[in-house]
C-alpha cells in the first residue's frame, strides 16, 4: 500500500500531506499557547495594585536567550536550503548549529535562570503592617509620584528554616536594592540589569506577612504563569532538539541517500515547528521580562 | 524493527530511484496488494490500518459507553431508594471499589459523587467521542473518499494508543485512595482543586490529579486525530471527488476535527493549569482569602476562579457540536440511503454545518449565566446562542424534508436514523428556554439540563450511533446484523430512553437540582406533585426505565459478537449505496480498493432517471441518459 503525496504535492492543494499535518498541528498549538496567555492577561487585569511584580527577571540573559533562539529559526532555515541544493556538509554543520542553539538555550533556563529565582525571597506584607515597613517600601515616595504601591518586600532568605519551622517567628532578608533604598528615584520604575541583594538586612515578622516565599511557581500568580508558559515552552524547545538530533544523526540522514528531498521536507516540517517555538518566546520576552 | 526504521520505511513505498537501496528491502510493497502475514499483535494490537484502529476505537468506546453507564445505574438506585442497601450485588461492589464506596451496599455521597463524574466524563470523553468521531471516521472516511489509508498511519495508531492510556488511568482512579474524581464532569474550581488532598491522599494518585492527567492524554489523542482527519480529506480525495461531491458524513467529519483541533488546546491549557495549582501549589483558579473548614487556606491567592469555567467551556460548548455533527452525518447517510432518493439541500447541509462549527466557537459562556459576568457579555452571548439554532434547524429540517415522498425502507439503521430526528429535534427546542438568561436563571442546573442535553446525546447521538453500527457492520465483517434481534434491541430502547428523559423536564421545573444525593427526598420543591407523583417520588419510575434500558442493551451485545461470525453473509454493497465505500470488498483489504477509484457524480445519486438501478454509485462514469437527466433536472429548479 503507498499513501500518495508523502514527498512530491498533490497538484489541486499544491501541498504534501506532512506540510498540511504541521500547520494544523501548529494552528492547535496557537490555541493552547493562546489559552494560557488570555490566563496571563485574566491574571494580571485581576491582580490587586502592586501584586503584580516588574523586573524579576535577568533581562539581559532573556535577552540572549532570545537571540539565541532567532538566530537557530536563521540556521534550520539555511539547513532546510542546503538540502534542497544537495550540499549534505553545509546541512549537517547548519543543524549542529541549530541543536546547539536549542542546548544552550534550555541549559541558561535550567542551569541559571530559574536556580536563581528559587534562591530568591519575596513576603507579601499585610495591609494594615504595611506602615510599619516604610522604610523598606517607599509608599509615600511613590504615591507622591502617582506610581503603584509596593506591597512586597523581597531579597536573600537568611533563615531558610522559617519557610517550614513554625516556631521561628520572623525572616532575616538581605534586602534587594529596591527595599534597600526605596524611595531613591531610580528604584521607580523596574530596571533592566541585574542587581544581587544588598547586605541591609531586616528581620520581618511572621505576622505582619500575608504571604511568602521563594520565587516558586506557587510565590504568586505571576511566577505561577512564568514558570507554567517557560516551561511548556522549554518542553517544545526540547522536542525540537530530540527532533533536529534525530534528522541529524546518522539514523535520520541516511534517508539522504534514498530520497533527499523526502529529508528536506522532514526538515521544513521540523523547522516550521522551531518557527513557532521562537514565535512563541518572541510572546513570551516581553510580557514576562519587560512589561 | 526499531522505531527509527520504522519511520523511514514509508520512503521505499515510492518509486526508488535508479540505483537506490530498493534491492535487500524485504517490504517492498505492492499497491493495494500486501500479502504477506504480520503477526497478531501487529495486526490487530499495534495496527496502522484505519480500519482496525477504527474498529479498536470502536470496540473500547463501546465497552467505556457501558461502563460508564452502569455507573449511572448505580447512582439511580441511589436517586431512587436514597440510603437503601442495594440488594445482591450491593455489598459486593462495596469491597470492589473499596471501603468509602458503598459499605453494606449503602452509597456514600463522595462515592455518588465520583459516580456522577465520572459518568460524564466517560460517556463524553472516552464513549461518545471514540466511537461517533474516531471509530466512524477512522473506518469510513477515507473509504469514503477514496483513499488508502490515512495520511499518517503511525499518528493515527498513536492517538489511539493515547487515547487507550487515558482511559487506563481515568479507570485506575476508581482504586486509588480516597476513589475518582468527585467534582463533576466540569471540575469547577476551586472545589476542584482542593478535592483529594490532605493526609489520606497520594499526592499524584488520587482521583482529581489522576482525572488531570487521563485528561491531557486525551486531548493529545484527539489532538494526533484530528490533525489526521483534517489532511486526510484535503489531501486523500480520489480523483474526481470534488469538495461538493462529498458525502455529508465526511463533512460532518471534517467541521468536528477543526472543533476537536481547536477547542481542546484551551482546555489542556486549563488542565495544565489546575495540575499546577494542586501539585505545585500555584493559584491558577485560587482567589485570595479562602477559608476551608474554618482554616485560611495557605496559598498565595490572586488566582480567578472564572477563568477556569471560561476555558472549560471554551471546549466544552464546541464539544456539544463534536457530539452531535458525527451523528448527524452517519444520519444523512441512512436517510438517503433508505428513502432512495438524493438527500434534500445537500448544499445548505454542507454549509449549514460549516456555520455551526464556527458559531460553537463564540457561545460558549452561555454555560456560565449564573457567574455574574455582567448583562454586556450576556447579551452578547445570548444573541450568538440564538444565532446558532438556525444552522441546527437548517440540518433537520433538511433531513426532515428528505424523508418527505420517500418510499422509506424500515430497516433497523432506519429505524435509529428516523428516531433520532425528533429526539434530537425536543432535544434542541428544550434548550431554547436555557439560552435565555432570565430563564435560565430558574432552570439552571435542575434535571431540566439534564433532559435537555441528554435528549440531544442519549436518544440522539448514541441511536445515530447504533445506526451507524447496523449499516457499517457488513462493510467491516462482510456479514449482516440480524434485524429481528435489531428491533428487539431498537424498541425498547426508545421507549426507555423517552421514559428515562421525558420525567426529568418535569422534576427541573419543580426545581430539582441535579446533584441532589438523596434524589430530592429531603427538600420541600421535590415534595410537589405532577399526574400523582411527586418530584422524588419521579424517580422511581425513571429508574426502572434506565435499568430496563440496560437490559434492552443486551439483544444488541450478543447480536454483535454473534454476526461478526455467524451473521447472514452479504455482497460487498448490501444497502444498495452510492458512495465509494460500497465498492470496496467486505470486509477491505489492507489499502482498501482494488483499482484507485474514480469520481464522477455526487454522493446520493438514487433514483436517477434512465438509470436500471435505482442507485447509481459515484463511480459510476457518465452516460448520455445521465446528462439529460441532469439538465432536466437543472431546468426545474
Amino acid at each position: 500500500m503507498e499513501i500518495p503525496y508523502t514527498v512530491t504535492a498533490r497538484p489541486d492543494t499544491g501541498l504534501w500531506n506532512a506540510k498540511v499535518g504541521i500547520w494544523l498541528f501548529l494552528a492547535s498549538e496557537v490555541m493552547l499557547f493562546g489559552g494560557l496567555f488570555s490566563a496571563y492577561v485574566f491574571l494580571r487585569l485581576d491582580a490587586a495594585p502592586g501584586a503584580w511584580p516588574h523586573g524579576l527577571l535577568n533581562v539581559p540573559v532573556g535577552t540572549m536567550n532570545t537571540a539565541i533562539l532567532i538566530a537557530s529559526s536563521v540556521t534550520v532555515v539555511m539547513a532546510w536550503a542546503s538540502l534542497k541544493m544537495r550540499r549534505f556538509r553545509a546541512y549537517w554543520w547548519y543543524m549542529l548549529v541549530t541543536i546547539s542553539c536549542g542546548v544552550i538555550f534550555l541549559g541558561v533556563k535550567l542551569a541559571y535562570e530559574w536556580p536563581q529565582k528559587f534562591e530568591h525571597f519575596g513576603a507579601f506584607i499585610k495591609k494594615d503592617a504595611l506602615e510599619k515597613y516604610e522604610p523598606y517600601l517607599g509608599n509615600h515616595h511613590l504615591a507622591e509620584r502617582g506610581l503603584a504601591p509596593r506591597i512586597e518586600i523581597s531579597g536573600h532568605l537568611h533563615n531558610p528554616e522559617a519557610l517550614h519551622d513554625e516556631n521561628v517567628k520572623e525572616y532575616e532578608v538581605a534586602l534587594d536594592p529596591v527595599n534597600a533604598d526605596p524611595t531613591n528615584p531610580n528604584m521607580d520604575r523596574p530596571h533592566f540589569l541585574y542587581v544581587p541583594a544588598t547586605d541591609k538586612v531586616v528581620t520581618i515578622e511572621k505576622a505582619d506577612v500575608e504571604y511568602a516565599n521563594m520565587f516558586l511557581p506557587k510565590h504568586s500568580a505571576y511566577f505561577a504563569s512564568y514558570f507554567t508558559i517557560t516551561g511548556l515552552h522549554g518542553l517544545h524547545v526540547l522536542g525540537g532538539v530530540i527532533v533536529f538530533t534525530y534528522l541529524w544523526l546518522p539514523v535520520g540522514t541516511k534517508l539522504y541517500k534514498r530520497n533527499p528531498e523526502h529529508l528536506a521536507n522532514r526538515v521544513e516540517v521540523a523547522g516550521l515547528f522551531w518557527h513557532f517555538v521562537d514565535l512563541v518566546w518572541i510572546f513570551v520576552f516581553p510580557l514576562f521580562y519587560l512589561l | 524493527m526499531d522505531a527509527s526504521s520504522g519511520l523511514a520505511t514509508d520512503t521505499h513505498e515510492h518509486p526508488p530511484s535508479p540505483g537506490s537501496g530498493a534491492a535487500g528491502d524485504p517490504h517492498h510493497h505492492d499497491a493495494g496488494h500486501d500479502h504477506h502475514e504480520l503477526p497478531f499483535w501487529r495486526k490487530y494490537i499495534i495496527s496502522t490500518d484505519h480500519k482496525v484502529i477504527g474498529i479498536q476505537y470502536g470496540i473500547t468506546g463501546l465497552l467505556f459507553l457501558f461502563f460508564g453507564f452502569s455507573l449511572m445505574m448505580l447512582m439511580r438506585w441511589q436517586l431512587a431508594y436514597p440510603g437503601q442497601a442495594l440488594p445482591v450485588i450491593g455489598s459486593w461492589l462495596g469491597h470492589f471499589f473499596g471501603e468509602g464506596s458503598m459499605p453494606d451496599g449503602k452509597m456514600t455521597p463522595e462515592f455518588y459523587n465520583s459516580l456522577g463524574a465520572m459518568h460524564g466524563t466517560i460517556m463524553i470523553f472516552l464513549g461518545i467521542v471514540p466511537i461517533a468521531f474516531a471509530a466512524f471516521g477512522n473506518f469510513v472516511v477515507p473509504l469514503q473518499i477514496g483513499a488508502p489509508d490515512m495520511t499518517f498511519p503511525k499518528i493515527n495508531m498513536a492517538s489511539y494508543q493515547a487515547f487507550f492510556f487515558g482511559g487506563i488511568v481515568m479507570l485506575t482512579s476508581f482504586f486509588v485512595p480516597g476513589g475518582a474524581a468527585k467534582g463533576g464532569w466540569t471540575s469547577y474550581t476551586p472545589l476542584a482543586v482542593i478535592a483529594d488532598k490532605g493526609p489520606t491522599y497520594h499526592p499524584i494518585f488520587n482521583g482529581q490529579t489522576l482525572w488531570l492527567i487521563g485528561f491531557i492524554l486525551l486531548i493529545t489523542s484527539s489532538l494526533l486525530g484530528a490533525v489526521n482527519f483534517i489532511a486526510t480529506i484535503i489531501q486523500l480525495r480520489a480523483k474526481g471527488m470534488t469538495w461538493m461531491r462529498l458525502p455529508f458524513f465526511v463533512w460532518a467529519q471534517f467541521v468536528t476535527a477543526f472543533l476537536l483541533l481547536l477547542a481542546f488546546p484551551p482546555l489542556e491549557s486549563a488542565v495544565v493549569m489546575q495540575l499546577m495549582d494542586r501539585v505545585a501549589g500555584t493559584s491558577f483558579f485560587m482567589p485570595s482569602g479562602l477559608v476551608i473548614n474554618g482554616a485560611p487556606l495557605h496559598n498565595s491567592g490572586g488566582g480567578s476562579p472564572l477563568l477556569w469555567q471560561h476555558l472549560f467551556w471554551f471546549l466544552g460548548h464546541p464539544e456539544v457540536y463534536v457530539l452531535i455533527l458525527p451523528g448527524m452525518g452517519i444520519v444523512a447517510e441512512i436517510i438517503a440511503n433508505n428513502t432512495r432518493k438524493p438527500l434534500w439541500g445537500y448544499k445548505s447541509l454542507v454549509f449549514a454545518a460549516l456555520v455551526l462549527g464556527f458559531l460553537s466557537f463564540i457561545v460558549w459562556a452561555h454555560h456560565m449565566w449564573l457567574t455574574g459576568m455582567g448583562s454586556v457579555v450576556s447579551a452578547f452571548f445570548q444573541t450568538t446562542t440564538m444565532i446558532i439554532s438556525i444552522p441546527s434547524v437548517i440540518i433537520l429540517s433538511a433531513f426532515f424534508i428528505s424523508l418527505w415522498g420517500g418510499s422509506i425502507r424500515f430497516n433497523v439503521p432506519m429505524l435509529f436514523a428516523t428516531a433520532f430526528l425528533p429526539m434530537f429535534g425536543i432535544g434542541g427546542l428544550t434548550g431554547i428556554p436555557l439560552a435565555f438568561n432570565s430563564a435560565d436563571l430558574y432552570l439552571h442546573d435542575t434535571y431540566y439540563v439534564i433532559a435537555h442535553f441528554h435528549y440531544i446525546v442519549a436518544p440522539g447521538t448514541i441511536f445515530a450511533v447504533f445506526a451507524g453500527i447496523y449499516f457499517w457492520f457488513p462493510k467491516a465483517t462482510g456479514r449482516r446484523m440480524n434485524e429481528f434481534w435489531g428491533k428487539v434491541h431498537f424498541w425498547p430502547s426508545l421507549i426507555c430512553m423517552n421514559m428515562i428523559f421525558l420525567p426529568m423536564f418535569l422534576q427541573g421545573m419543580l426545581g430539582m437540582h441535579r446533584r441532589w444525593y438523596d434524589g430530592g427526598q429531603g427538600w420541600q420543591l421535590a415534595g410537589e406533585k405532577v399526574w400523582g407523583l411527586s418530584g422524588f417520588q419521579w424517580n422511581t419510575p425513571i429508574s426502572i426505565a434506565a435499568w430496563t434500558m440496560g437490559l434492552a442493551q443486551i439483544p444488541f451485545i450478543i447480536n454483535f459478537f454473534w454476526s461478526i461470525k455467524h451473521g447472514e453473509k452479504t455482497d460487498d454493497n448490501p444497502w444498495e449505496a452510492t458512495t465509494l465505500e460500497w465498492t470496496a470488498p467486505s470486509p477491505p483489504p489492507h489499502g482498501n480498493f482494488a483499482t484507485t477509484p474514480t469520481v464522477y457524480r455526487g454522493p446520493y445519486e438514487y433514483s436517477l432517471p434512465g438509470r436500471e438501478t435505482d442507485f447509481t454509485m459515484q463511480s459510476e462514469p457518465m452516460r448520455e441518459s445521465d446528462r439529460k437527466a441532469y439538465e432536466a433536472a437543472a431546468a426545474v429548479h
